[in-house]
């Protein structure tokens, strides 16, 4: 049935057969030059001052936009189904100029084919999900690996060109699909060799081996000592801080004897590492501080009779704060559990209000090619030279970038700050990103740019076929960034434009 | 990859908005805020495995002939086309959009109380009447030059809930040379037929000023394979005009008779025909009725297919066809 010129689209179950130059049953997808391509209507960010979101959430009415389009500077055109400079030479799809603050802008913007990029899956979990460097399989296909660990996050790097191109051809279809669900928000079910099932999903908390994660502990058990010495002192005489990484014991701790906390008698199960630092003082699991203890006693022996007194009081407590008990010491120096006095529930209540929620966070990683940028311009290596002069500014899906240092335009972005289904892919396999540049029209002349193919905004945003969202208030305006598109609120920390 | 099917309200929160892969509905009801609600929630509910549904019998309902579907809307695909398949090319897939559009609007007024409801599956539209109410329906004549033409208003009162659209210009491909065939049926997929069989009618065989090409060079996997569908339609003269339109209407005009189809209006170059009659047939066959003569035809195996061209085959065999089912029913009463 399938003719040699034709492509088999699989973007749903019809699974069209499409020729060159024509789409399929949806008229959504198409047959580009034997490149499957996403014709959506191309998306227009709209800096309405509405509320409201990308698309209108179905039944949800509190979030409903206003559907207004606002004119002028306040429209940005974002790259989503601008289409590709494929081949190159051809200038980007669009090139756009608008006036914002008495200067001539020049947006322009394409939606580049990435066959080097993947995302960086930060998972907020003390778990183990598994050996670094460590294969990571979705369908069982490998996706990526573990990479370096940071503070109370296990790292994942997926996709890249070695599994989209390099290994079997279902290897490459999964990593490619495996990146587009998480690059558009949706769970994926990730399997780590020697280590955990998880699901990711952006801006969700992970969920590890059938456990969702809730918080984040504010530290180790024994950093949480350091923390809150001061505050515990003279309130009670020993603290206990149950973590299954390094469980914190106060009157051995260096941060009590340095506040001449007095030596109590505490003998603690499991391997000591340091004074007041305790290895395994239970097996890995979901009660408190993340062991399998349900009694917290269940860690202690009984005290030394030479050194413990009885009325002795001892707080235990998790390194989130989500378990915590109090006991004082009776005559024959057993611990008996009494009400958690209020001098002391203000720091059990401080533990746990440091604690972050628990999330997964994807960022897309990609790497703008000498061919994406022969869109831009006729000279490619200038508007690299230019982006690095902080003349010309990146933006996905009109959200703020991240561009490494060094040669070529490699940047990151957070999946969550760009507009819903912003992702495409091609059966190279490569994920279709967007991806615009923004400049000065004297700087866009300068560069060689495509002078000719500039046109104004206008007659962009009153063709049809355009979808208009609004734009992200935690996002700063594309055009202007120094304000952000929501005047009233302060500009983002995590904004690095 | 499956993209997920797009479920959302569109900008006003007024219209409801289905989307997965080919199938694109626009819903509307009207009522009762709850009730609406409710009929949202049914709608997506039952949206949700459609395009599956339809997918897992895709071979078979790219065939002419075949084994009875599962599904149900698939059925009613088969149900639709049933009239015509003995006479001329058609498959089920002539009458998808409508067979979807009925059955999400099927879900909605199962599950709510609604004034009126409309479900629009590109231009093949299923819609639902309380007693009382009516809709103004807005017809044009080129999908890509959206002008209105005319409207139509359909009454509670009068039997028409379907309304469906087929031309060369279109999104699916036409034998025809018509721009436009609308036609009101009592179901949506009987319209969607219907207007597909009347559109591929508005035609001047081996005309030189009409492009041809075989359905499967454009899309290697249609359900037209070899048959030539029309590509454009270059300039014709007043007299051809006439004669490719009456062609359009003696066909509709024994659907008509047939109880097939209410009314249709056809065009082609500027130039418009309506089918009216003051009156309403009232021999029309039901889905069970339909599909029992698809099942009765797909026993007997059936003679080779060929494309139709002129009008006259189809009046008579349908008339024909549908002689015989009234005389069975007539000898079982």
């Amino acid at each position: 049935m399938p003719e040699d010129d034709a492509i088999r689209c699989d973007a749903c179950p019809v699974l069209c057969y499409i020729k060159p130059g024509r789409t399929g049953a949806c008229d959504r997808y198409g047959n580009n030059n034997g490149q499957l391509v996403r014709i959506d209507p191309h998306v227009v960010l709209d800096r309405a001052k509405s509320r409201g979101d990308s698309v209108v959430p179905f039944l949800d009415r509190d979030r409903e936009w206003d559907g207004s389009i606002v004119a002028g500077p306040e429209t940005f055109v974002t790259a989503i189904g601008a289409g590709t400079t494929y081949p190159d030479y051809k200038p980007a799809p669009f090139i756009i100029s608008s006036e914002v603050q008495g200067v001539d802008m020049v947006t322009v913007v394409t939606e580049g084919i990435f066959s080097y990029c993947g995302v960086k899956v930060k998972i907020d979990t003390d778990r183990h999900l598994g050996p670094e460097t460590n294969t990571v399989r979705a369908q069982g296909e490998p996706v990526g690996h573990v990479t370096t660990s940071e503070y109370g996050s296990q790292m994942l790097s997926l996709g890249g060109v070695r599994h989209l191109t390099g290994g079997s051809r279902r290897e490459g279809t999964v990593t490619c699909e495996t990146l587009l669900n998480l690059c558009d928000r949706k769970p994926v079910e990730l399997t780590i060799d020697e280590g955990a099932t998880v699901i990711v999903q952006a801006g969700k908390p992970p969920v590890v081996d059938g456990t969702q994660e809730e918080r984040m502990r504010v530290g180790c058990g024994s950093a949480t000592i350091g923390m809150f010495a001061k505050q515990w002192f003279g309130k009670v005489d020993e603290v206990v801080v149950v973590d299954d990484h390094i469980t914190g014991v106060l009157s051995e701790h260096q941060a009590g004897k340095l506040l001449g906390v007095p030596e109590t008698g505490i003998k603690m199960k499991g391997h000591r590492s340091t004074p007041g630092r305790y290895f395994r003082v239970a097996e890995p699991g979901t009660a408190w501080g993340g062991t399998n203890i349900e009694n917290p006693l269940s860690i202690l022996q009984t005290f030394n009779p030479k050194i413990a007194w009885p009325k002795l009081r001892l707080l235990m407590v998790s390194t989130t704060g989500e378990h915590h008990a109090y006991f004082e010491l009776d005559e024959s120096l057993r611990p008996v559990e009494k009400e958690l006095p209020a001098v002391l529930s203000e720091s059990v209540a401080r533990i746990k209000e440091n604690c972050e929620p628990a999330l997964s966070t994807v960022l897309f990683m990609g790497g703008a090619g000498g061919s994406l940028r022969a869109g831009v311009t006729e000279n490619p290596v200038r508007l690299t030279h230019s982006v690095r002069d902080a003349l010309t500014r990146v933006t996905c899906g009109g959200a703020p970038v991240y561009v490494w240092p060094g040669g070529g335009i490699t940047f990151m972005v957070d999946v969550t700050r760009m507009p819903e289904h912003a992702f495409g892919y091609v059966p190279t396999p490569a994920l279709v990103a967007p991806i615009e540049f923004t400049l000065k029209v004297k700087d866009y002349a300068a560069l060689g740019g495509y002078m000719d193919h500039v046109r104004p905004l206008d007659s962009i945003v009153e063709r049809g076929g355009r979808r208009h969202v609004s734009a992200r208030p935690e996002n700063p305006w594309p055009l202007a960034p120094g304000k952000s598109s929501k005047s009233d609120r302060k500009s983002d920390p995590r904004s690095n434009q | 990859m499956r993209e997920a099917a797009q479920i959302r309200l569109l900008p006003g929160g007024r219209r409801l908005h289905l989307h997965d892969g080919p199938i694109d509905l626009i819903v509307e009801a009207f009522g009762l805020t709850q009730e609406i609600n409710a009929a949202y929630q049914a709608a997506a509910a039952r949206f949700a495995t459609v395009l599956d549904e339809l997918c897992s019998e895709l071979a078979l309902l790219r065939q002419p002939a075949g084994k009875i579907p599962v599904g149900v809307i698939a059925k009613r695909m088969v149900a639709a086309v049933a009239p015509y398949a003995q006479q001329t090319f058609i498959t089920p897939m002539a009458a998808v959009a409508g067979a979807v559009a009925e059955e999400i609007l099927g879900a909605m007024t199962f599950a709510a109380s609604l004034s009126r409801a409309y479900v629009n599956n590109g231009g093949d539209i299923a819609l639902h009447l309380a007693p009382g109410e009516k809709f103004v329906v807005g017809m044009i004549e080129r999908p890509d030059r959206p002008s209105l033409f005319g409207t139509a208003t359909l009454a509670s009162s009068q039997p028409a809930r379907g309304i469906a659209t087929s031309g060369w210009r279109g999104r699916s491909f036409s034998l025809g040379i018509a721009d436009a065939v609308t036609v009101l049926a009592d179901r949506a997929a009987v319209a969607d037929a219907a207007a597909t069989i009347i559109a591929n009618a508005v035609d001047l065989p081996g005309h030189p000023a009409v492009v041809r090409v075989r359905a499967r060079d454009l899309a290697p996997d249609s359900d037209l394979g070899a048959l030539l569908v029309t590509q454009g339609v270059g300039k014709l003269s007043a007299n051809e005009i006439d004669a490719a339109l009456d062609a359009g209407v003696a066909v509709a005009n024994s659907l008509f008779s047939n109880g097939l189809i209410r009314s249709a209006a056809l065009h082609l170059h500027g130039n418009t025909r309506v089918l009216r009659h003051d009156h309403w047939v009232s021999n029309v066959p039901s889905e069970a009725e339909m599909l029992a003569l698809a099942a009765k035809k797909s026993g007997k195996g059936m003679a080779s297919a060929v494309p139709l061209r002129a009008p006259e085959p189809v009046a008579s065999a349908a008339e024909g066809m549908f002689a015989r089912r009234r005389t069975q029913i007539n000898c079982g009463t």
